[in-house]
């Protein structure tokens, strides 16, 4: 008996008490059975070369039980950037919490719903897209396909542009401790439509937990979708997050990934560009300190022609944390005149700290312009004499050295408020308080 | 002011330093002349506390404390300034912040008051224009993109605000054509004071027609060979450094 099949154990509890539609069982029995057949990832799979998940293997992480939250708006408040006129919705251990939420209405014809709302309301769109961009082939999102009980459906209709950002708030707290949460969400930005998402993953007082997200995003023809990411799970805390999008001709999406939490996190972020003329940004930083481990996998496929894909990663590694970051980049046959940048570079501060860095390119179109380039290093001593130089000594010098390391990706932020929010999460973890 | 005695310093096992004094007085300039590989720059930098260099012997005294006891960022707050030959490019750390970090350090150590970023403001605005440099600079990352002509005004600019007792300018005419030059040396003698000493480095004498120095000292593979009054670089210009290194060469 191997320590993942007690996941079908508690599938079969979960599906049970589920009075879901149709296909959606249909899907999780399949998700569930895929699971079962591959198991989770171990360092002999290509993908997760560097990146040992027995911590998370070894444990049975049952799905948080739905419980009454007693957090507050005031207990939440330092999770939402300081934007009360953001649409908000709030996760408590994966249940929705409309009491915290402040969804205001929305003035234009769009639809974001929970995941039981889109159960009522668009079965057909759930029914259609729902496991399709990210089908249950990967261990991780085989278990949230096959456990996802809760999340978002955003549907915005062809032509119209949500100027108010989303933000999805998954906060988990003491109740969830040796518990999981699959939540999932599903953005479909139909033609010429435009939609600014954040998903914030966080904790109040939680303990050792499990997130596993799956995030699927179709970004029509000639659409936009800006989708952040904050992942500030706490220090226990285990997180896998896959977000999987798809682009039509002349779209634009644009991922930024914040990765701070958790002591062991992996996060996928994978597009797939269908129509021509479709750009694609994948842009992130982490910043890991003691033994924590992050886990960084892009993946951009290039299947038609004419498209360009940016990718700027960078980690700050302090302790004896572990950095992996793995940028793979397919370019079709038919994907002719594709334009790709990959770079991502590591500053490691602790002694012990280390980084496994991988650009993969596998191209099949001769007329293409991809490029990656990568670095690991200290910091400049050669700055560090000039500040000092200047009176800017120690610790405050290494701080404003490795903040300005970080600043160059995070001026790739165009969320203004989410860019300044950032910049001060960093800036409180680098330089101590008494100096600023 | 600044006493050295009998200074030796190594990178890695080779010395460079071999044997330097020197006495600056409050109000002085002094140009410290010689060819490449003399180990002017290595002095300028050990003295500004280059952690890249050894003293293996002598002593350093400043304002009657011993320098070399003293961290590289303790000798700034204390009133010390160097000048870099090479201004080092800090992308991401715009000019303004990071001066009124280094302005904010040296107020702090004398027990003053902290500025906001607002008082600071008209501080440097004020100092801009002795290099003649505009405001759009405050907002660019340290150095980084800076012409090699920016880079050195840069430095002068930073030299003003922070208004070091002992400035200590590190090859900064090289690479400079004449107006750069000009502005160069105009900002440094608009700073000066009876109570703040300056140390010029340079190849050329070209400098020491705009910073007209009180003393010049010659450096030859690790020695002072020769000392003497402005004139000292006239002469320079004219023969050459050759006729010193034979000097050195033979006393060796």
């Amino acid at each position: 008996m191997t320590a993942h099949s007690n996941y079908r154990e508690l599938f079969e509890v979960a599906a049970a008490s589920s009075a879901a539609k149709d296909f959606l069982p249909k899907l999780k029995i399949a998700a569930i059975e895929q699971f079962e057949a591959v198991g989770f990832p171990t360092t002999r799979d290509e993908d997760w070369h560097f990146t040992s998940v027995s911590p998370i293997a070894e444990r049975t992480f049952r799905p948080a039980r739905p419980a009454a939250t007693s957090l507050t708006s005031d207990d939440i408040a330092r999770f939402t950037y300081g934007q009360d006129d953001w649409h908000l919705l709030v996760f408590v251990n994966g249940r929705y919490e409309p009491a915290l939420s402040s969804f205001a209405e929305l003035d234009v014809d769009a639809q974001v719903m929970t995941f039981g709302e889109a159960l009522k309301e668009a079965p057909e769109l759930l029914a259609e897209r729902l496991g399709t961009l990210a089908p249950a082939k990967q261990a991780f999102t085989a278990l949230n396909t096959a456990f996802m009980a809760d999340g978002v459906v955003i549907r915005v209709p062809k032509d119209i542009e949500l100027e108010t950002p989303i933000h999805i708030l998954y906060l988990t707290d003491s109740h969830a401790t040796n518990a999981s949460q699959h939540p999932r969400t599903l953005v479909v930005a139909e033609r010429h439509a435009k939609v600014t998402l954040v998903e914030t993953f966080a904790t109040i007082g939680g303990g050792t937990y499990f997130t596993n997200h799956v995030a699927e995003v179709v970004v029509g023809d000639g659409a936009r979708v800006d989708h952040y990411k904050v992942q500030r799970e706490g220090g226990e805390a285990f997180h896998v997050g896959t977000t999987q999008a798809t682009q039509g001709r002349d779209s634009i999406y644009h991922a930024f990934s914040f990765a701070i939490g958790a002591q062991l996190s992996r996060t996928n972020v994978y597009s797939k560009l269908l129509g021509e003329n479709a750009e694609v940004r994948l842009n992130g930083l982490y910043a890991l300190e003691e033994a924590q481990h992050a886990d960084h996998q892009t993946f951009v496929e290039h299947i038609a022609p004419s498209c360009s894909s940016r990718e700027v990663y960078k980690g700050i590694l302090d302790g004896t944390s572990h950095g992996v970051f793995n940028g793979k980049v397919f370019v079709d046959p038919q994907a002719q005149k594709t334009d790709g940048k990959q770079t991502n570079h590591a500053l490691l501060i602790g002694d012990g700290a280390k980084v496994d860095t991988k650009p993969q390119l596998e191209i099949f179109a001769d007329d293409v312009k991809c490029t990656h380039g990568a670095t690991v290093g200290r910091l400049d001593q050669m700055a560090l004499f000039y500040l000092k130089s200047r009176g800017i000594g120690g610790d405050r010098a290494r701080a404003l050295l490795t903040y300005a390391f970080a600043a160059e990706v995070l001026e790739l932020i165009e969320l203004e408020p989410l860019k300044v929010a950032l910049e001060a999460l960093l800036f409180e973890r680098f330089i101590p308080p008494e100096t600023v | 002011m600044l006493k050295i005695e009998n200074l030796t310093a190594n990178v890695g096992d080779k010395q460079i330093l071999k044997g330097i004094s020197l006495s600056v007085n409050p109000g002085e300039v002094h140009a410290i002349m010689g060819p490449n590989g003399s180990g002017k720059s290595t002095l300028a930098q050990v003295i500004a506390g280059h952690p890249g260099y050894e003293v293996t012997g002598g002593t350093v005294t400043y304002e009657g404390q011993d320098l070399l006891d003293m961290d590289a960022e303790v000798r700034a707050q204390q009133g010390i300034f160097l000048a870099f030959q090479y201004p080092v490019e800090i992308p991401g750390v715009s000019n303004a912040y990071f001066l009124r970090a280094a302005y904010n350090e040296i107020r702090k150590a004398r027990g003053e008051e902290e500025v906001d970023p607002m008082e600071f403001l008209d501080v440097m605005t004020e100092r801009l224009k002795i290099v003649e440099m505009g405001d759009d600079m405050l907002q660019r990352s340290v150095n980084f993109g800076f012409s090699g002509g920016e880079k050195k005004r840069n430095e002068i600019f930073q030299m003003a605000v922070l208004e070091p007792k002992l400035a200590i300018l590190d090859e900064t005419d090289s690479g400079l054509d004449i107006d750069a030059l000009r502005i160069v040396a105009e900002g440094v003698n608009k700073l000066k004071r009876p109570d703040r000493s300056t140390i010029v480095v340079t190849h050329y004498q070209r400098l020491l027609n705009y910073i007209v120095p009180d003393f010049v000292h010659v450096l030859a593979q690790g020695r002072i060979v020769r000392s003497g009054g402005k004139d000292l670089a006239l002469e320079l210009e004219e023969r050459g450094y050759d006729w010193l290194l034979e000097t050195a060469g033979a006393s060796a």
